[in-house]
């Protein structure tokens, strides 16, 4: 009886939302296990076994982990998983690719994006665009699920715990697929799943240039990440991994800055969180506006530059 | 080759799904219905496949009752050689729908099967992953290109900080993200000729699988609303709202 929870991890540190994912694992109050799986991963699984309420790391250490293949890690996690009451995650890109994988192989039900954990088989999670919440209850003995990460507070990291760390090894590896390469979009931003500040701008932009020149300089005076709406996305003014919304990343910054963003459902759920959002859009009308506790009716050319001139 | 794409029928996006008032559904009666956004991606591009000369059959299939026979006209008016409806009452979830569309690949022995990385109903985001699972294949999930190789295909993933290229041994099964294509306007007259098309229909029980919901939903409610905004003047009151009356900038 414990709960499993898959690391994830950029190859040098532990992602926040790891952290995360060990609080809410704290709610079923069984040990916490965590996988951490890759390549020279000594110092990773050592930073997972200093986080307050972990009680287990489970390393495993492979030259073909490098770049992690969903088949690869279900593999580990269905081996790993035997006496483990709940196989956890966050619903990130990477939890979102192996963890339905897990559960189909260990033939239960998985829940996705849980923003609330009311029982050991019952949670909250949000269906329709995050415009309704359903509260769900699995009958499956074993609990899958990824979690909201932006719900849940980070684990905190106590240098006294050092919780046992265990070897596994990586018995086969998938022969369906190859790993062939990887982009990486460079930004001198914060990640923005984790950002404390995040400048979010719209298709109102106009270009990728003025996407740039209009938002950065107030993302830098705010130690802010990017953000950007699927239609900005869309016409190529950003990467599309900086999506917000409900087909995006989701986040609950400290700060939300929405800049002409006209507040389509599909955006707001991915943002409606925040603790203080604030919306600058020139149409009185605005959807955002609803979700903001501050904005300015005005023309975001004049008013962001403004605003970044204001904080000094 | 030969592409099998999974169809949903779900309300249509645009639609505010209301509650019943009772709070143990959603009441979709009489909303407007149609494809899954993501499956219409899907179906795009298992026919531009099939005009770069890579593929012989795009085969549309959905799970349902007999009315989601409509986004099956619509896969057909976009240009699909084939559909099938597995037609079932039961109430059906991620880990049965993949059970069924097990059974469906079998008869059909597709090369590659293309799924949307989400229904925008549910919001699950599983049902790809966990038929890779249960064929034992291997699986391209949030993709945002492919290109057919031999024996293969290869597949840009939109991961978080970038994208990240696969290649998958076929047969596979992959999910499409909105950025894979822009699905091509169905003309009246196609969907004309396209209501004139069998549909191949099977009825679920007749698989003999278990398909029933692991999952019982409880309620369901709005979320949390927020506080109507203030409206403000000027950036400087912004400024001083956001630094003394939120200490969220120094
Ligand atoms: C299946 C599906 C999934 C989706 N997922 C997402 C998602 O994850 N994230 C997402 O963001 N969207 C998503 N969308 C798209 C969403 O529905 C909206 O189309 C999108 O969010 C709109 O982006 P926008 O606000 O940039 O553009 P618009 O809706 O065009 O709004 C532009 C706004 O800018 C304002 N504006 C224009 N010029 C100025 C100016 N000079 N100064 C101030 N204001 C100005 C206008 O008043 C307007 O309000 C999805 C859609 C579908 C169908
Ligand atoms: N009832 C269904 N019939 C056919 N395909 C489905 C059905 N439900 C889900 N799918 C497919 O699975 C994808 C992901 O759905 P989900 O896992 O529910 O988010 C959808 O985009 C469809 O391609």
């Amino acid at each position: 009886m414990s709960v499993l929870i898959l690391a994830e991890h950029d190859g040098h540190t532990l992602k926040q939302a790891t952290y995360r994912a060990v609080t809410a694992a704290q709610h079923w109050q069984l040990p916490v296990h965590v996988l951490v799986a890759g390549h020279t991963t000594a110092a990773i699984a050592q930073e997972a076994a200093a986080i307050q309420g972990v009680a287990q790391v489970i390393q495993v250490d492979a030259a073909v982990l490098a770049h992690p293949l969903a088949e690869d890690i279900a593999d580990l996690l269905v081996r790993a998983g035997g006496d483990h009451t709940v196989i956890l995650a966050a619903h990130t890109a990477f939890g979102k690719n192996v963890l339905p994988r897990v559960a189909a192989l260990l033939d239960v039900a998985m829940l996705s994006d849980v923003v609330t954990i009311v029982g050991p088989k019952t949670y909250v999670r949000p269906i329709y665009a995050g415009s309704i919440y359903a509260t769900v209850e699995s009958i499956d003995a074993l609990q899958v699920l990824t979690i909201r990460a932006s719900s849940f507070a980070a684990a905190s990291v106590s240098p006294g715990n050092a919780a046992p760390i265990v070897m596994m090894d990586v018995s086969t590896t998938t022969a369906h697929v190859r790993w062939l390469g990887q982009v990486h979009n460079v930004s001198e931003r914060p990640e923005l799943a984790s950002a404390r500040v995040v400048v979010s701008g719209g298709r109102s932009l106009g270009s990728a240039e003025k996407f740039q020149v209009v938002l950065a300089p107030l993302a830098e005076k705010l130690d802010a990440a990017l953000g950007a709406t699927r239609a900005a996305v869309d016409a190529g003014f950003a990467p599309n991994d900086i999506q917000v919304g409900q087909t995006g990343t989701v986040v609950a910054p400290e700060l939300y800055i929405a800049v002409g963003i006209s507040g389509a459902v599909q955006h707001t759920a991915g943002m409606k969180d925040s603790k203080v959002i604030v919306a600058i859009n020139h149409d009185a009308d605005a959807a955002i506006f609803q979700v903001s506790d501050y904005y300015l009716v005005a023309d975001l050319f004049e008013t962001v530059p403004a605003l970044t001139e204001a904080l000094g | 080759m030969k592409i099998l794409v999974a169809v949903k029928r779900v309300v249509d996006y645009n639609v505010k799904v209301r509650l019943k008032p009772d709070g143990s559904d959603v009441d979709i009666a009489g909303a407007k219905m149609g494809i899954n956004p993501f499956d219409e991606n899907a179906i795009e591009e298992a026919l531009r496949l099939k005009e770069r000369g890579h593929v012989s059959e795009v085969v549309a299939v959905t799970l349902g009752m007999a009315a989601c026979q409509d986004v099956l006209r619509h896969a057909l008016a976009m240009g699909a050689d084939r559909a099938i409806l597995v037609e079932t009452d039961v109430l059906l979830q991620p880990l049965g729908i993949a059970r069924l569309l097990k059974a469906v690949v079998e008869r059909e022995q597709p090369d590659l099967i293309i799924l949307g990385k989400q229904a925008i109903d549910d919001d699950a985001g599983q049902t790809g992953q966990m038929l890779a699972a249960l064929l034992g294949v291997g699986q391209g999930t949030f993709i945002s290109a492919v290109d057919v190789h031999e024996g293969e295909v290869h597949v840009t993933r939109e991961v978080d900080g970038g994208t990240e290229t696969l290649a998958l041994r076929l047969p596979a099964v992959v999910t499409a993200d909105l950025r894979l294509n822009e699905p091509r306007y169905v003309k009246l007259p196609n969907l004309m000729m396209a209501k004139k098309k069998p549909i191949q229909t099977y009825q679920a029980v007749d698989f003999g699988i278990d398909a029933s919901p692991h999952l019982k939903q409880l309620t369901v409610a709005n979320p949390p609303t927020r506080k109507p905004g203030i409206k403000l003047d000027s950036v400087q009151e912004l400024v001083e709202k956001l630094r003394t009356e939120k200490k969220v900038i120094g």
